[in-house]
């Protein structure tokens, strides 16, 4: 068994602990928002978070989330008002948009951790996360535009 | 104002609502309620909505759904499509969503005759159909409410999903739905003037945007149906090699694992999750019968393409005598331009999952070849097509790779699921999903060019070697049109438009047992680097200015002077840069549109970096230039990618790229800056999800010429090997 909670809810699972995280998240509790990309931490469409860091979950055997908080797409907002998601609409960045629920991720915590990115942060915290669609010059004006919305204030 | 008849056959009759069964997909945005995908959008049309033809329903609720015949993969299909409509049924765009056209031949590409999204038409090719489709809602629901008011229908106007009178009385299109459901369709309808167009030509946001920012949109690898298992294959590891026996001695007995078996494709693993079926697909012993490829190297291979490329081959074009010409040049200049295998590498890897009962079949992918994929599913199954239901999912990337002549994903799929008994997904592996072919071909251009004293190019002769991506299938009779040599292989070469008086194009076939196919851009994606390279090879033959050489050659073409001026006076052409740096110019007609590139270079230590791409399309009359925006950006990088990091290499028949970190793709800090720039006009609409594409490459490398002296001619491109 292993235990851990997810965007708030607790949860107990009878899984092989050598599993991915990524597949447990997708296949046991039904979360599809966080992506399949590679299986080798190379793309970082499955970015979730743990205790607050960004991970890539096809890495992650499950035992790692044991007693922490994982936090996915699904739980970034209820209803879409996260500033990135804000952001995000804004610029109307996503195309095929399998990648994004991972570059939303993986922008919550720079956002968090620098709350007014350069655009030599952004490159550092978005490289992991590859777009084949290539929507990365939307994605560097949302995340520009979100540590506005926030430096503004009026935003969580 | 245009004005047409309609077919009383495009018209269905509104029927009552038989839906239930599987809940999953699609869902209108910023609205949580679910589309059943297992009805038809005609079974969705009941006492409560109002289904004038096949692309529109319309409910008392005042919803507006279009369906969409066209495959959403990010191109933006799924606001595009729907614009057209709305912006004739002067609907309220915030009640507007979208769902994915079942198949049927109502929704077939009005060019190609299937079902399929590709050749970057489906706006074009769309336009027609789409706005007829509104404005014939629209005199529906103006007729209805003429009726109730007892005025005659040309006293009627509408706005913003409502019908006025003068009287300053006004009913929403939902009020009038159900009236407009019983009234016959129109003869004929008018469509508007592009002059008042409130949402065609407007940057509207996309309509599929909130649901990619919290997970619920569903892409074919996220169906989940009750009871599924899931598969994953182990396919021969080389092309054309086939099984002799296989040992699941260890695979059998692992935790999930409900049944192991061959199939055409290789040997299926099916359990209950994906991680427990790829650890048992790890576990199988497999042994194979290599085959004839089992000494196949693509070194060997361009090696050979280079030999050929020395005779003549099959004539493409022949303006004048480009032999004789090049025998009589004051300077001449030869140049052999190499690009590899390229993959898809869509980020969502295939998939598909099937539910097969005994006398139907129900299919959920990302398919871009809905009629095909069908009918191949049909044929596994043992069924007539009909009885086959094809759900179209969001795409994760297309890029071409989910429209298969074959159904390699989908036809397996089937094979799987008459083994399982069950619903069950094929999930393919990142390695996989590279390794299992219909690649870009790789392609070697040689390219002979002369110019006269004056500096005037006089001659040109190109030949190519690669594989046809058209012979074999059953494309072949319909795209080669006779000819003896694939038009796809040629397309960009074969009407350069530079004015040169004696031209020749060759092609030759190879064949070679490689899966090849279409890649975004298709064929453009070489021949626009051989071809724009080489220009810039003879503009410094001649000491000329490369954006002025081309110039002097295109005065006969005003659209493709239009992009090349634009791009060049955006990107500040001629004004100087830091050394080390260059600027490198391209421009190509792919797809109904024009492109031109400038891209700005710097080389210091060994290393490339692209800081800024200056884009100019013109794709004609416009839908929505925001979409437009984000393809050619896009483009830009999909095709910088290729021309800075990839290649599929194959060593004793074995592909040696397997995953992101082999076979890299452009990421955040490689990115550059990237501008485009719009030409506003009212030609024909064209393209935009590929071209963008063909000209990232040789603006590219003829930056690097700029900055440094030597010319790229290989791709991807490697300092150590420019000349």
């Amino acid at each position: 068994m292993v235990g851990f909670s997810v965007n708030g809810k607790r949860v107990n699972l009878d899984v092989d602990p050598s599993t991915p995280l990524l597949w447990v998240i997708r296949e046991q509790l039904g979360l599809t928002g966080t992506k399949y990309g590679c299986g080798m931490a190379q793309c970082g469409a499955c970015t979730v978070h743990l205790n607050g860091e960004a991970v890539r979950s096809c890495v992650a055997p499950v035992s790692r989330a044991g007693g922490k908080s994982v936090t996915t797409i699904e739980g970034l907002s209820p209803d879409l008002s996260h500033p990135l998601q804000r952001a995000w609409l804004e610029e109307d960045v996503p195309q095929c948009g399998y990648c994004q629920s991972g570059q939303l991720m993986s922008a919550a915590v720079l956002l968090r951790e620098k709350p007014k990115p350069t655009d030599e942060d952004i490159d550092e915290a978005m490289t992991g996360n590859i777009c084949r669609c290539g929507t990365y010059p939307r994605i560097r004006k949302a995340i520009h535009r979100a540590a506005e919305m926030v430096a503004k204030g009026g935003a969580r | 104002m245009i004005r047409r008849k309609l077919e009383r056959r495009d018209f269905l009759k509104i029927s009552v609502a038989a839906s239930g069964g599987l809940l999953i997909g699609f869902r209108f945005p910023g609205i949580s309620a679910l589309a059943s995908a297992q009805s038809s959008p005609e079974q969705h049309a009941s006492a409560t909505t109002f289904m004038p033809n096949a692309f529109v329903r319309i409910g008392t609720d005042e919803r507006i759904t279009v369906i969409v015949n066209h495959s959403e993969m990010g191109q933006g299909v799924y606001t595009s499509l729907p614009m057209l409509l709305a912006d004739e049924l002067d609907a309220d765009w915030s009640k507007v969503g979208f769902e994915a056209a079942p198949v049927d031949p109502k929704y077939n590409h009005p060019a190609f005759g299937i079902q399929m999204t590709g050749g970057s038409s489906s706006v074009y090719s769309g336009l027609q159909q789409f706005r007829e489709a509104g404005a014939a809602a629209r005199a529906l629901l103006i007729a209805a409410a003429a009726q109730q008011w007892n005025v005659d229908a040309a006293a009627c106007l509408t706005e913003s999903g409502a019908v006025f009178n003068k009287k300053g009385q006004k009913l929403t299109y939902g009020h009038l739905a159900t009236a407009a459901a019983k009234l016959p369709p129109p003869e004929h309808v008018q469509l508007k003037d592009p002059k008042t167009f409130k949402l065609i030509g407007k940057p509207i946001k996309r309509l599929d945007t909130p649901e990619k920012l919290n997970g619920e949109a569903v892409f074919g690898i996220d169906v989940k149906l009750p009871g599924m298992l899931t598969a994953v294959i182990t396919r021969p590891p080389i092309f054309g090699a086939t099984m002799k026996s296989f040992d699941d001695s260890r695979a059998r007995s692992m935790p999930g694992v409900k049944k192991i078996v061959a199939i055409p494709a290789g040997v299926a693993v099916i359990a209950d999750t994906f991680w427990q079926a790829k650890t048992a697909r790890d576990a199988l012993r497999v042994e194979w019968d290599e085959g004839s490829m089992q000494n196949f190297n693509t070194t060997e291979m361009m090696h050979q393409f280079r030999e050929r490329a020395k005779s003549p081959g099959t004539r493409v074009r022949k303006d004048g005598d480009a032999t004789a010409a090049l025998a009589s040049a004051a300077k001449k200049i030869e140049a052999v331009y190499e690009v590899p295998y390229l993959s898809h590498l869509m980020m969502e890897p295939l998939n598909c999952a099937v539910d097969l009962r005994g006398d139907s079949c129900e299919v959920w992918t990302g398919s871009q070849f809905q009629t095909i994929d069908r009918a191949n599913a049909a044929k596994i199954a043992g069924l007539p097509p009909e009885k086959v239901q094809l759900h179209t999912t969001f795409l994760g990337g297309g890029f071409g790779r989910r429209a298969n002549p074959q159904s390699d994903f989908v036809v397996e799929a089937v094979h799987v699921a008459k083994a399982a008994g069950v619903p069950v997904k094929v999930i393919w592996t990142r390695e996989e999903d590279m390794a299992g072919g219909w690649y870009r071909p790789a392609f070697l251009h040689a390219i002979e060019g002369g110019i006269d004293a004056s500096g005037n190019a006089v001659s040109w002769r190109s030949r190519l070697v690669g594989q046809s991506i058209m012979a074999g299938t059953l494309f072949a009779a319909v795209m080669m049109k006779g000819k003896d040599y694939d038009p796809a292989s040629v397309e960009g070469v074969d009407d350069l438009p530079y004015e040169i008086p004696n031209l020749t194009v060759e092609s030759h076939q190879a064949e070679i047992k490689v899966p090849v196919q279409w890649l975004r851009s298709v064929g453009h994606s070489h021949t626009a680097f051989a071809t724009e390279c080489f220009v810039d090879e003879l503009a410094g033959l001649a000491q000329k200015d490369p954006y002025e050489f081309r110039r002097a050659l295109l005065q006969k073409h005003p659209r493709h002077l239009g992009v090349l001026d634009l791009a060049a006076q955006k990107a500040g052409w001629g004004k100087p840069l830091p050394k080390g740096m260059g600027r490198g110019i391209a421009v190509h007609f792919a797809f109904e549109s024009y492109s031109a590139h400038v891209a700005e270079v710097s080389v210091e230590d060994g290393n490339v970096r692209v800081h800024r791409m200056v884009c100019a399309i013109d794709c004609g009359q416009y839908v929505n230039p925001g979409i437009i925006a984000a393809q050619t950006e896009g483009g830009a990088i999909f095709g910088a990618s290729a021309a800075l990091f990839q290649e599929l290499t194959f060593e004793n028949g074995r592909l040696r790229q397997t995953n992101f970190n082999t076979f890299p793709v452009m990421r955040m800090n490689e990115c550059p800056q990237i501008e485009t720039h719009i030409v506003d006009n009212h030609e024909k609409s064209g393209g935009i999800g590929e071209p963008g594409v063909p000209c990232a490459a040789p603006a590219i490398a003829n930056a690097i010429f700029a900055a440094t002296g030597k010319r790229i001619r290989k791709l991807p491109i490697r300092l150590s090997e420019a000349v």
